[in-house]
């Protein structure tokens, strides 16, 4: 680990905003796969802020094609590697839009297939990169650009994806969540899947200062607070052992989470305490599905 | 040696692909297209063809496949038609854009509305301005060497643009021809392994698809410059491939009986061979017409057609696609072709052959007689829709 931990492959001086998640993830993500990968990324914040032509961030070889395509784009790059019988790690970085929503379609048909890739989802929960949209990753009753709260809506009034079981659903080698909140966990994560052979899916949840609404110095303490709260649960499968989830001592109660974010205060505003009720059944299904506390 | 056989278009074109070794294929069918990623995929089966064959989960993936492949230095191949060649519109931007050598077969088959499996070329024709190069053939014997071709343009370092060859659907796929299926080891002479001059490799870690802030107007230019190039190219490794294999399949344009022809027909693809043969006819009855074969479509040949049609009175041309709201694309192509130049000839605009309608020797008769009324009234319609079912209009 010592000689890992150096490992810095993704360059200073790329253009993410200050407190960014998705940036530390990117460092956490790097440290691991090491040299021996080659990175394929969506359009999205990740995209734009690491590889402005002539100042690529990226010290790994990265190809980004379109927003939509990401997991097809890796099958060829795998595929292409197997012809050439070469080998590398082949390693999807791409948005919750790019992952959720955009690049479903391409995404299982790569799980399908049974590519030996492994695909990280970096989950800020909206489309930032085009000024903070709903996607189908953002969590119940937040509000975003296109899903705000008003006379006859109280933010986005759909659940969020469950992905990860959409990723069970394909039989893939393992599923894991994490968030940039504990490295520890996001690192033996991202190293075991490369470790394994076939289609892996990981999802990093990397809150978003600007898009939530929070300070920049509060990231972390974000993402500590969303696992805290049982909102997102943290766990990982591979196939054929049990669900093995990051237990939480004492989780907290919904509120503190939903308290430090602008997409939230809506909640607080107004009389919708029933919105409210329900945020905190869902992390109480949540802890009482995964066996979360302690 | 070469062996002589006949063969269903779609299987002409699968040995061609054979003949020059893709490492992946990717592919989703598609009727017209089918046969040929059907045939591919036996020659994988029984080892006689080692590619990695991608069995895509939509045309879209399959070309973003082959994107992601070509990326990693791998010589790639897929194949598509209609519906299929739009769903792949805006990855073949990107493939062009970032300079992926990539060769597909652009079967052409009408787009929907209303929905049918009958060939024109609306579909490619909606391609015209991805930075693909576009190479339109007439017969399967030119579909298959066009294919071994089309690998070494695509992937030669002055060019590296994606080029597809655009064949018409069930007209030159499903039926069957003698074909010059040519020897393995010659096609290995005519086309070595591919070299990559950039590729995704983590011992020299570069990046593809960066975001270009201010780069834009400069890299548009250099694929219209490699465009430009391409013209040069294509031109000499068709000589190359005639020392190697005895057979030329001609550049950018093919010219039949033009040089003193007063009437120039223009078109492109399977329909050629019919306006031979009715050229063949009314030259014998003393008439002094011709016809011009665009094989390249983009790069467009303008210089090269202004040289051949210069001396005509009047040029006809044969689009089977429409460009709704303006007309035919290949007519306002030979119309750009002949704009600043002195006395050029009449152009008259023909839609025909849409949605698979056939264009027979009677056809070709009435637009050749449509266009020497046109020369005795000094007068040519702007554009023209042939055989159209007047009933339907009223
Ligand atoms: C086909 C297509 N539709 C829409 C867009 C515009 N677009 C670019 S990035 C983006 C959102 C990306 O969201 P996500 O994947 O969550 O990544 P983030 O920006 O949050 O990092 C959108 C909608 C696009 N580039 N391509
Ligand atoms: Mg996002």
């Amino acid at each position: 680990m010592v000689t890992t931990e150096k490992l810095n492959l993704l360059a200073p001086g790329h253009r993410a905003c200050p407190g960014c998640g998705a940036a530390i993830a990117l460092r956490q993500i790097l440290r691991v796969v090491g040299r021996e990968t080659i990175v394929v990324s969506a359009t999205g914040c990740v995209e734009t802020f690491t590889s402005p032509y002539g100042q690529s961030a990226w010290e790994v070889p990265w190809m980004h094609s379109l927003f939509e395509n990401s997991a097809a784009v890796a099958s060829g790059v795998e595929a292409a590697l197997e012809a050439k019988g070469e080998k590398a790690n082949v390693v999807i970085i791409s948005g919750d839009g790019g992952t959720f929503d955009i690049g479903m379609g391409a995404m299982s048909g790569m799980f399908e297939r049974k590519h030996n890739i492994t695909y990280i989802c970096y989950d800020n929960e909206a489309y930032m990169n085009t000024g903070v949209q709903r996607s189908s990753a953002t969590p119940y009753a937040a509000t975003t650009t296109t899903s705000p709260a008003g006379k006859n809506s109280y933010g986005k009034m759909e659940f969020k994806k469950d992905v990860p079981a959409i990723a069970l659903a394909h039989d893939v080698e393992y599923v894991a969540t994490t968030s940039i909140a504990y490295p520890q966990d996001l690192m033996n994560k991202v190293k075991k899947a490369i470790g394994i052979k076939g289609p892996k899916y990981i999802q990093i949840h990397t809150p978003c200062c600007i898009g939530w609404g929070f300070d920049s110095s509060q990231t972390i303490a974000m993402g500590k607070l969303a696992a805290e709260t049982g909102l997102v649960p943290l766990f990982e499968v591979e196939k054929g052992k049990q669900m093995v989830v990051r237990k939480i001592k004492n989780t907290k109660p919904i509120q503190e989470y939903l308290n430090k974010q602008n997409r939230f205060r809506h909640l607080a505003k107004e009389d919708k305490e029933k919105i409210m009720e329900k945020l905190q059944e869902i992390c109480n299904d949540n802890v009482k599905r995964f066996g979360i506390s302690e | 040696m070469s062996r002589t056989a006949v063969m269903e278009g779609s299987f002409a074109v699968a040995e061609a692909v054979k003949a020059c070794r893709p490492e992946v294929i990717a592919a989703y069918p598609i009727s017209p297209q089918t046969h040929i990623i059907e045939e591919l995929s036996k020659y994988v089966a029984d080892n006689e063809l080692s590619s990695k064959y991608v069995r895509a989960d939509s045309e879209f993936s399959a070309a973003s496949i082959v994107y992601g492949s070509s990326g990693t230095g791998a010589r790639s191949y897929t194949a598509s038609s209609s519906q299929g060649l739009l769903l792949m519109t805006e990855v073949l931007y990107a493939m062009a854009g970032t300079r992926l050598p990539v060769v597909l077969t652009g079967v052409n088959r009408t787009v929907s509305a209303p929905i049918t499996i009958q060939p024109d070329h609306q579909d490619t024709m909606a391609l015209r301005d991805t930075g693909v190069i576009q190479i339109y053939v007439e017969n399967i014997q030119e579909a298959y060497a066009t294919h071994i071709q089309a690998f070494k343009l695509a992937e030669d370092h002055d060019i590296l643009l994606p080029v597809m060859v655009c064949m018409d659907g069930w007209i030159l796929t499903h039926t069957f021809e003698p074909v010059k299926i040519e020897e393995q080891e010659l096609v290995d002479k005519f086309l070595p392994p591919f070299v990559p001059k950039y590729r995704l490799d983590p011992k020299n870690p570069l990046t593809y698809g960066s975001y270009g802030d201010d780069e834009v107007p400069e890299f548009r230019y250099m694929m219209h410059f490699a465009m430009e190039k391409a013209k040069t190219k294509i031109q000499l490794i068709a000589e190359e491939y005639k020392e190697i294999f005895g057979d030329y399949f001609g550049g950018l344009t093919e010219a039949y009986k033009c040089e003193d022809a007063e009437i120039i027909l223009v078109a492109m693809g399977s329909v050629i061979g019919t306006i031979k043969e009715t050229i063949d006819q009314l030259r014998s009855e003393g008439k002094k017409v011709g016809v011009l074969k665009v094989r390249t479509y983009r790069p467009f040949p303008a210089e090269e057609i202004f040289e051949i049609v210069k001396n005509a009175k009047i040029v006809a041309v044969i689009d089977k696609s429409i460009s709704v709201g303006q007309g035919g694309q290949l007519a306002t192509d030979i119309k750009a072709a002949l704009i600043n130049k002195k006395t050029p000839p009449l152009v008259y605009s023909c839609i025909a052959g849409m949605g698979g309608r056939e264009v027979n020797i009677n056809t070709v008769k009435y637009i050749i007689n449509k266009s020497e009324n046109s020369l005795i009234t000094n007068q040519v319609p702007d554009i023209d829709y042939i055989e159209i079912k007047r009933q339907y209009l009223e």
